[in-house]
């Protein structure tokens, strides 16, 4: 028998007849059907137990409470707690992608040390021991007053440790990172004579007139804004907003007022003019719970008629003889400013503006007006004792100047301190904390910022992700995030009511961090004297227990506490100045400069353009760099690939000879970029504006050399009335790539 | 007719001299062209070999086997349990179903060894003292893109437990693990017979397997949300 073609051919034939009448075919291609449906990289949610936890989100001060599904031990949803009095059930984006932070890939997972430039693992009790051995050394020399702390708040337990650490080492230098809640405060301790917080009754409101607030891109507590935003327009209410560029806010006002930029504050005045001088203020307010209105009047009388506002303004004077009228005949209005999400604290002649325009409103602590909300008072430990070294670090000025005769009202002047470090020879902070924060990449002027952290001889990172601060610090100690932590959040700003959070762990800590409040107790009692003895609590869980006492249980099962009782009392009662009644005009107001619109720096013949920054619910602009869900949601309007674009109006992009997605090199007198080109209507000729949040040079591949950060081009310019960063833009040059 | 026939008329009759001899040829021809017999033997070689192939060799290539990380008796803890399957295979508060259970369930008696056997001593030993999950392999693992309630059919359609999963309740070892080598599932899912035929309903559970049921019963043929029939009933 021989074997050739045919048979080969015949064998094949009954193997592939035997083969289909086998369950081989038929069962192959269903394993493989099954197996493309299931690649081994597709993630897959963890089956097991859903458990919830209540808790309170800490990635921005708005103060909301969330509830974290998880399933075993797995985190894989947050939503915002239902019935909660300020998000009332919603959550905002970033708190939405919370669950990414936590198991972020630019997690600092233990203790590190830069060694010659790069990063080694030190552990706890080492990392400690250096930061302590460092502090010890500066004390002998006397110079307590060397140790500076950056944190986001001055408020909480953790706040309030960091706070007494410096207290008790002997240093003045606590400072709070800049927002519009500087502006606030002090607008309202001028006029009212109280340190309180701003609190906004929008949903009661029925005109709101925003200068440049971003109420529905993340203005103070975003989503209480969002759902008070919503309950304004279902109630018939109204809102109009002043802003030079037509962001989301303005599109979906009732009236979008397009001005000059940086000119608010001389809007503010000439309403304010105008509802002096037509008498439309509200008698009955005025009358009997205000004084210094005629200083006032006098004041503005000259420097703000319509005429010349409207020249500064851009805004016709008949317009705002008509806002000023629909402002003041409206039942419940309400005026509320700072720029965009109020990153940057502003003039404060325009947030007095402001204030004065509600207080002629007669809405000062009102249902639907702007509410005085003091300041929380449940931390009451016992005084700190000060050892003579302490006394004498505490009589030193503070490093940022605050509080100085120059700038008598500040509490703190970030924006002033990387100037101050670059300009000496020596360094005046030896030894840096920087909690909650990221001033590397948030502060302006980003080159200077880090000159200046290049500079400090000791910088100790609390951060619990390796962001442009912790990049540039000498030790990091990384903290818990916020789902692996107990803290107390002690208010939600710009909700008109005092409101206490609790944030509490939903999953064990996943890496070797350590809360920051530990630590500080730790390295408190490893300094031994007065400083040990100012931090005797066990650890921070006793200090939080006893901190909070009775509201503890309530916060334990409701993960908030609310003051029923606040706001019963009578307008009038609250105020606490010379005069009892709200002040239009005092002796601290009369001293300081007269408000002026700020010009931008830079030399117009030279930088004939300006660039504003701008804000977006879908980036963060705060010291938490934006998760990638996030990055993913930005439109490809602002991001695409990795390229930033700028809005331009068609009229300035034809006089530069731009055309929509070209390349262009930004220049300001702070830096250069290369950008992308996006025409619109929506912004005025001349301005430029890019938005806040991109352009991250550290964390990870999902959000690091994505876009160009506005803050590396940008300044910040001295309000001279506060000493607060009032920039609001910045010159620049756009030319063809 | 070529030019050569017509100028050779005789050339055919010399090509063909002896008629015996080309019969003979002719037989040889017709066994050369179309050898049968060789032919089938090859066709019939090639059809059994896949068939034995197909049959007997794939499903034990396709197969690994895999023995549980510890054995265990159902039948034993049966007998000790007041609530059958559910007293270990429990439903949560909120109606999910709780699957295999976990180690913290099981420490409730086995905190310290109870009796002689190697199997508990193993499992408290490797187990418990050191306070790790069991990776239980587990029979009814199906995708994760199928979607089943065990309460909609425990709880509201009353069944059974032995209608789908057998009577596993009554064995005294957990048998081998049968793992596809390609989809990464068990044996159980398409069946133990490789052709897909079943005696019972808990042989296989494939989809047809859960349409079977459905279709029988009339029930939930339709999508909740679009009221037709169709994939996202399961597949959701």
């Amino acid at each position: 028998m021989k074997i050739d073609r045919r048979s080969f051919l015949s064998f094949a034939i009954g193997g592939a007849a035997g083969t289909a009448l086998s369950p081989l075919p038929w069962k192959l291609m269903d394993d493989i059907s099954i197996w493309t449906q299931n690649w081994p990289w597709t993630p897959v949610p963890e089956d097991g137990e859903t458990r919830y936890v209540n808790s309170a989100c800490t990635l921005c001060p708005g103060g909301c409470g969330i509830t974290v599904r998880k399933v075993e031990d797995r985190v894989v949803k947050i939503e915002g707690m239902q019935n909660h009095p300020v998000n009332k059930g919603g959550i905002c984006t970033l708190g939405l992608t919370g669950a990414q932070l936590l198991y972020r890939p630019s997690r600092i997972k233990t203790p590190l040390k830069k060694v010659n430039g790069s990063w080694r693992k030190i552990s706890w009790d080492d990392a400690i021991a250096e930061i302590v051995g460092k502090l010890k050394e500066l004390r002998a020399k006397g110079l307590s007053h060397t140790l500076a702390c950056i944190s986001d708040s001055d408020r909480g337990s953790v706040a309030e440790l960091l706070n007494r650490f410096l207290t008790a080492y002997g240093s003045p230098n606590y400072i709070r990172t800049p927002s519009i809640q500087d502006s606030y405060e002090l607008a309202i301790y001028l006029t009212q004579g109280v340190r309180a917080m701003a609190g906004f009754d929008i949903d009661k409101a029925d005109f709101v007139l925003s200068f440049g607030s971003a109420l529905i891109e993340g203005w103070e507590s975003p989503v209480y804004m969002f759902k008070a935003r919503s309950a304004l327009s279902d109630n018939g209410g109204r809102m109009e907003q002043i802003e030079a560029r037509l962001s989301k806010t303005a599109a979906k006002s009732d009236n979008w007022i397009a001005l000059n930029p940086g000119t608010e504050g001389c809007l503010a005045f000439g309403l304010a003019h105008v509802m002096i001088n037509e008498k439309l203020y509200d008698r009955e307010f005025v009358d009997n719970y205000s004084s210094g209105l005629v200083e006032l009047q006098n004041q503005i009388l000259e420097a703000f008629p319509p005429e010349k506002v409207s020249k500064i303004t851009g805004v016709d004077s008949e317009q705002i003889i008509t806002l000023a009228k629909k402002f003041a005949n409206a039942r419940r209005p309400l005026a509320i400013c700072g720029r965009g999400k109020g990153n940057i604290p502003g003039s404060l002649q325009e947030f007095l503006a402001v204030h004065m325009l509600n207080a002629l409103a007669g809405n000062i602590n009102k249902p639907g007006g702007v509410w005085a909300v003091p300041e929380p008072d449940y931390i009451n430990w016992p005084d700190v004792q000060i050892d003579s070294v302490a006394a004498k670090g505490l009589q030193q000025d503070r490093v940022d100047g605050a509080g100085s005769d120059k700038y008598p009202l500040a509490r703190y002047l970030l924006n002033r301190l990387p100037a101050l470090v670059n300009s000496g020879a020596d360094s005046p902070v030896q030894v840096l904390f920087v909690a909650n924060a990221n001033p590397v990449y948030s502060m302006q002027d980003t080159q200077a910022v880090r000159k200046a952290f290049e500079k400090i001889p000791l910088v100790v990172s609390f951060s619990s992700f390796m962001d442009e601060t912790a990049e540039s610090a000498d030790l990091i100690l990384p903290n818990h995030v916020y789902l692996e932590r107990y803290e107390d959040i002690p208010s939600a700003r710009g909700f008109p009511r005092p409101i206490i959070g609790l944030a509490r762990p939903a999953v064990e800590p996943l890496f070797n961090t350590r809360h920051i409040g530990d630590v500080i107790i730790q390295m408190g009692k490893a300094m031994g004297g007065t400083l040990a003895s100012a931090f005797y609590w066990k650890d921070y869980q006793a200090c939080l227990e006893e901190t909070l006492g009775d509201k503890w249980d309530a916060l334990a099962e409701n993960g908030y506490w609310l003051d029923e009782t606040f706001g019963a009392g009578e307008p009038g009662a609250a105020f606490e100045t010379e005069s009892a009644k709200f002040e239009f005009a005092n002796k601290d107001i009369a001293s300081m400069p007269r408000y002026h619109p700020l010009k931008p720096e830079g030399d117009e013949s030279h930088y004939p353009l300006i660039l504003i920054p701008y804000d977006s619910m879908r980036l963060t602009s705060s010291y938490i760099g934006s998760p990638p869900f996030m990055i993913k949601s930005v439109e490809d309007t602002i991001l695409k690939g990795n390229d930033i674009l700028v809005e331009l109006n068609p009229a300035t992009a034809g006089e530069f000879g731009l055309r929509a997605g070209t390349y262009a090199i930004l220049s300001t007198p702070k830096g250069r970029a290369r950008v992308k080109v996006r025409l619109s209507e929506g912004i005025m000729p001349g301005v430029l504006a890019m938005i806040r949040g991109l352009g991250h040079t550290a964390y990870d591949k999902f959000l690091a050399d994505k876009g160009v950060n506005y803050n590396s081009l940008s300044a910040p310019v001295e309000d001279a009335a506060s000493g607060y960063d009032a920039s609001w833009g910045i010159r620049a040059r756009l030319e063809k790539a | 007719m070529s030019a050569d026939e017509k100028n050779n008329p005789v050339s055919s009759e010399t090509a063909h001299p002896e008629p015996v001899a080309t019969s003979a040829q002719i037989g040889t021809q017709t066994q050369g062209d179309t050898a049968a017999g060789p032919i089938i033997l090859f066709f019939i070689f090639g059809l059994v070999a896949s068939l034995v192939v197909g049959w007997v060799v794939f499903p034990k290539l396709l197969y690994s086997r895999k023995m549980q990380p510890v054995d265990f008796s159902h039948a034993l803890h049966n007998e000790l349990v007041d609530k059958g399957c559910e007293s270990c295979h429990f439903f949560r508060e909120d109606g999910s179903y709780s699957g295999v259970p976990k180690l913290a369930q099981c420490i409730e008696c086995h905190e310290e060894v109870q009796g002689e056997s190697p199997q508990e001593a193993k499992f408290v030993n490797e187990y418990v003292l050191k306070d790790r999950e069991v990776p239980w392999l587990v029979y009814s693992e199906q995708p994760d893109c199928v979607f089943f309630s065990h309460v909609a059919h425990v709880k509201l359609a009353k069944m059974d437990c032995v209608t789908c999963h057998g009577n596993i309740g009554e064995s005294e070892n957990l048998k081998v693990y049968e793992q596809n080598r390609i989809s990464g599932y068990s044996r159980d899912i398409w069946g133990k017979n490789i052709a897909g035929f079943k005696k019972n309903t808990w042989d296989r559970m494939k989809m047809d397997d859960c349409s079977e049921c459905h279709v029988k019963m009339n029930v939930n043929q339709g999508s909740v949300q679009t009221k037709k029939g169709g994939c996202f009933v399961c597949h959701q």
